[in-house]
């Protein structure tokens, strides 16, 4: 598998498949945006001025508009756009949380150009999408009279009881948009002590489901023999 | 490539649409079948040794091929673009061609030195995992998207994201797609899509 090296420090750099999202760069399908943005490569350095492509949730970084591969890609899930006060003009930041968390200074050309990016960027996410995508999916039901559930992209499952290491849930952001209801989160899978409080704030289901997680892990260890 | 490792870890930590612990092999040749913690995040499939914390590996899932594999698995692999000049259904020695779906028809090619293998407990679980797989792309999200907009419109002619503000974003047109995709997206059921 090819590694890509990654710009974290730690043991151990997770591998990532490289050509596939070179592919996914510069396939010729419609990109979402594109232009030059001007990047600051850390606090002290320079501007450099690249060419910028964002397509679905991931913004690559190419020298110019002819270059055959990406110098990096930020993949933009959890983050937010704000504008910022800087000594460019038309700056803007991509933040991303949690503790010493990386946050990319960029800067557009053109008033014009900032607010495309802006506006493209923060509509960016996968989480957004799906959220739209399952509103619209819940509509289209009601209106045909299915009254569905809100069932989307995921078809429906019976929770597993043969006791095969699966499990499978689902989570809900924040609602992103004007109009987005909460959707409260569904679940089908075996053996739970205890569900989620369907109404609680995100952050706490997350941190349920997180429970989960090492609790299911736990669950996967005590199966296997020690090395 | 430089990318954002950090963030990319964060992903792996959080809710994931499906998670199990699955055999994997990786597409080296000689390469051995071993135990992971396998995560569906948004359109990234993370992998960890099962005993870890931190994950081993992500492979993205947009663009990419998921096949069953008998008796009870599946694999993910990257297609090839077609080098110029392309022909449909252009053969290339040592290569496995596949004369199925649009992609094919534009001459990408399976790549099978970046096949990742999975194999499941059942044929069930295997079901699941390659329906979650193959709806885990952002363009596939995207088709989605255009698809239920295009009936809504149909049924009530009212655009449905004028609510949401979001008509005119270049990325929820018709043109946003790839040409092989937009007949299917707004003519027939979405479930023939690829």
């Amino acid at each position: 598998m090819t590694r890509c090296s990654g710009v974290g420090t730690g043991p151990g750099t997770m591998k990532l498949n490289e050509r596939s999202l070179a592919f996914y760069a510069t396939c010729d399908a419609p990109v979402d945006h594109a232009g030059f943005l001007h990047k600051k490569g850390g606090r002290h350095t320079a501007s450099h001025r690249r060419w910028f492509v964002l397509r679905g949730n991931m913004l690559f970084y190419f020298e110019g508009p002819g270059s055959r591969e990406p110098l990096g890609v930020i993949v933009l899930e959890g983050c937010t756009v704000e504008l910022v006060e800087a000594a460019e003009e038309f700056a803007f930041a991509v933040r991303f949380t949690g503790a010493h968390a990386r946050c990319y200074a960029l800067a557009a050309e053109s008033q014009a150009a900032l607010e495309g990016w802006v506006k493209a960027l923060s509509r960016a996410s996968f989480h957004y999408l799906r959220l739209v995508v399952r509103e619209l999916e819940q509509q289209l039901a009601a209106m045909r009279g299915t009254g569905g559930d809100g069932e989307v992209t995921v078809p429906p499952r019976r929770p597993k009881e043969n006791g095969c290491c699966s499990a499978v849930w689902s989570a809900e952001p924040p609602a992103a948009g004007p109009r987005c209801p909460p959707l409260p989160p569904r679940r089908r899978r075996a053996s739970t002590p205890d569900r989620p409080p369907d109404s609680a704030p995100f952050a706490q289901l997350h941190e349920w489901y997180g429970q989960e997680v090492r609790a299911l892990r736990g669950q996967w260890l005590g199966g296997q023999t020690q090395p | 490539m430089r990318y954002n490792e950090k963030e990319l870890r964060a992903l792996s930590q959080q809710p994931a649409e499906m998670a199990a612990e699955l055999s994997m092999r990786g597409p080296k040749k000689g390469s051995v079948a071993k135990r992971r913690l396998v995560k569906l995040v948004v359109n990234f499939l993370f992998y960890f040794r099962t005993d870890e914390a931190e994950p081993l590996g992500a492979l993205l899932l947009e663009r990419c091929r998921v096949s069953q594999e008998e008796p009870g698995g599946f694999s993910i692999s990257e297609w090839l673009p077609p080098s110029p000049p392309s022909r449909p259904g252009c053969f290339l020695p040592g290569h496995k061609n596949l004369f199925d779906g649009p992609r094919a028809a534009q001459g990408f090619i399976e790549d099978p030195e970046r096949k990742y293998y999975f194999e499941c407990c059942t044929q069930e679980q295997c079901q699941e995992w390659m329906e979650a797989l193959r709806r885990a792309s952002y363009e596939y999200m995207r088709c989605s998207l255009i698809f239920y907009r295009n009936e809504i419109q149909k049924m009530t002619g009212k655009d449905p994201l004028e609510q949401f503000g979001i008509s005119e974003e270049a990325r929820f047109q018709l043109s946003s797609l790839p040409r092989d995709r937009r007949a299917a997206c707004v003519g027939t059921q979405l479930d023939e899509l690829d």
